[in-house]
């Protein structure tokens, strides 16, 4: 019941995408959103669709992928929709009962919902063609020169790749312990609130001894092969850029001032 | 019949690049009373199996029937068949959460509808079934060794007085003598109380022993179905499906191959001893 959830929501497949390396994707697309608040005109906005239709193209995971992730933003977009069209002023469209959509409100709410809509396809094309672990890796060496600052890069991408390596396992672990209480009778679906709450409790015992158990048995093996934190440690596969990353990083650059100038334009 | 699966399909993330057909049109009939072994090596499908029996999981395509009743028909509680097939999960002390172990039992009798009373009473019963003390009964289950883990979680399934009792690996990890005794104590109340127990093992000498029936699930798919003395004279293709007959049966067919002309269907050690004497009496006479 539980395995159906995807977080991380890795799709693999071997395009183009799928092979660049993390920081590459990881600029990217902070650039593609940044990119996204320079555009105003109906120009910029083909431009940046443009690109992402190219992008979900290049990337060759289903759209229906993609679009997943709109379920969850469709709350927030109706209601930002709703916002923006109703109070912004300016010439008034039309009017119903006490409400009046101007003309200036329909334009901004498109211009959010696009973004918007935007913002979260891009990132999902990100996080689809890339491991979480590579996505850590990419962000550890993104981070690397804050070390300077004494910020602790090493250890916070550890820790990141240490939780998104356990969801998976606290989630097959929570899909265990729940069929385990059905079985005997427990009854996780009817109920109000306060009950449900309660009936909670023979899952989240078990569930949270066992992350105890799971988080001393982890320590105690890094700790059996020596680990000590990020100083003079190496990695098995280090990142390093190949010629197609370079092309994409002269792709962003020309992207982002594709953006600026449609943006000063106001294109 | 009990419990009947018939042309029972599962899918795991169906429509997905991950798809995995787990059970590919089973087909099975589970008789009342009998000790039924599960083998099969892992990944094979027999989790999935025995997780159709009692309703947790629901087949993509087939049919389920419990006592007659397809149990995916609407209206039909599924709860009560929960509490009338028992499943113990492996590694079953994973599930205990109460603050004693009398109370921990208790939760599944309460969970059918029983009063307070009737479920200690059920709950201390359960506990005597599998060999816990009543000087535990207060304590913490968190604070018993796993052997009494094991057996506590076990009782909790046993207090709700299922007609079924189905355990997935009940002796993993446990020292020899926590297995025997394990699997001695459900032995015993299947003879006491006419449950009908189904035993998913990799130790093939433990079906051997216990098991009147034997099914191999391999890929999803039944191949053999059997007594055990049927199904472990299949050996060599027991070994292909990464599996084997118990260590005895090597033994006596090593025996017959060096002209001793013993029992080779013996699959336990006590049927091989008698054989074996039997044969070098037998053989002494003929000297």
């Amino acid at each position: 019941m539980l395995k159906d959830i995807t977080l991380g929501q890795y799709y693999p497949s071997d395009s183009i995408l799928h092979k660049l390396d993390p920081r590459v994707k990881f600029i990217g697309t902070l650039v593609f959103i940044i990119a996204l608040f320079l555009v105003r005109g109906p120009v910029g906005y083909a431009f940046a669709t443009a690109v992402l239709a190219a992008l979900i193209l290049l990337s060759r995971v289903p759209v229906k992928f993609m679009l997943k992730g709109m379920k969850a933003i469709l709350l927030i977009l109706i209601v930002t929709m709703l916002f923006n069209m109703l109070l912004t002023p300016g010439e008034p469209l039309f009017s119903f009962w006490i409400l009046t959509v101007t003309k200036e409100g329909l334009v901004t709410a498109v211009r959010m919902a696009l973004r918007l809509i935007y913002l979260v396809i891009g990132s999902s094309i990100m996080t689809l063609t890339t491991t979480p672990n590579q996505l850590t890796d990419g962000m550890e060496a993104l981070f690397s020169p804050l070390k300077k600052l004494h910020v602790p890069v090493h250890e916070i991408a550890m820790m990141m790749s240490i939780a998104l390596r356990f969801i998976p396992i606290l989630m097959e672990e929570t899909d265990k312990i729940m069929k385990a209480q059905i079985a005997r009778g427990a009854d996780f679906e009817s109920g109000n609130f306060i009950r449900r709450i309660k009936n909670m409790i023979p899952l989240l015992v078990p569930l949270f001894v066992s992350a105890f158990r799971r988080a001393n048995d982890l320590a105690m093996a890094m700790e059996a092969r020596c680990y000590h934190g990020g100083e003079g440690r190496t990695q098995m596969k280090p990142l390093i850029y190949a010629g197609r990353d370079r092309t994409a990083y002269f792709l962003i650059v020309l992207f982002l001032a594709g953006a600026v100038v449609l943006g000063i334009l106001g294109l | 019949m009990l419990i009947e699966l018939k042309d029972v399909s599962y899918l795991y993330s169906r429509d997905t690049v991950y798809e995995v057909r787990a059970l590919d049109h089973v087909n099975l009939a589970v008789e009342e009373g009998r000790f039924i072994g599960v083998i099969g090596h892992t990944g094979s499908g027999k989790s999935t199996l025995i997780q159709h029996m009692n309703g947790l999981m629901k087949p993509t395509e087939g049919h389920v029937f419990f006592e007659g009743e397809d149990i995916w028909a609407e209206k039909y509680d599924l709860r009560k068949l929960r509490t009338s097939v028992g499943l113990v999960f492996q590694y079953p002390e994973n599930q205990l959460f109460e603050t004693d172990v009398l109370t921990d039992v208790m939760f599944g009798p309460k969970n059918k509808g029983l009063s307070e009373t009737e479920a200690r009473e059920r709950a201390v019963s359960a506990l005597k079934d599998v060999g816990v003390g009543e000087k535990h009964f207060k304590t913490s289950p968190f604070e018993l060794s796993g052997g009494q883990k094991r057996r506590v979680a076990i009782a909790g399934v046993l207090a709700m007085d299922p007609k079924v009792l189905i355990l997935d690996e009940p002796t993993a990890g446990l020292d020899p003598r926590g297995r025997d005794e394990i699997l001695g104590r459900i032995q015993r109340l299947r003879e006491e109380r006419g449950i009908t127990v189904i035993l998913v093992s990799h130790s093939m000498e433990d079906v051997a022993e216990y098991a009147d029936r034997l099914i191999v699930v391999n890929n999803g798919k039944i191949p053999y179905d059997g007594s055990p003395r049927e199904v472990f004279s299949r050996y060599e293709e027991l070994e292909g499906m990464g599996l084997a007959a118990p260590e005895i049966t090597y033994v006596m067919h090593e025996l017959r191959r060096r002209g001793f002309p013993v029992d080779v269907t013996a699959d336990t050690v006590a049927e091989a001893k008698e054989s074996i004497l039997k044969e070098l009496k037998g053989g002494r006479k003929r000297a």
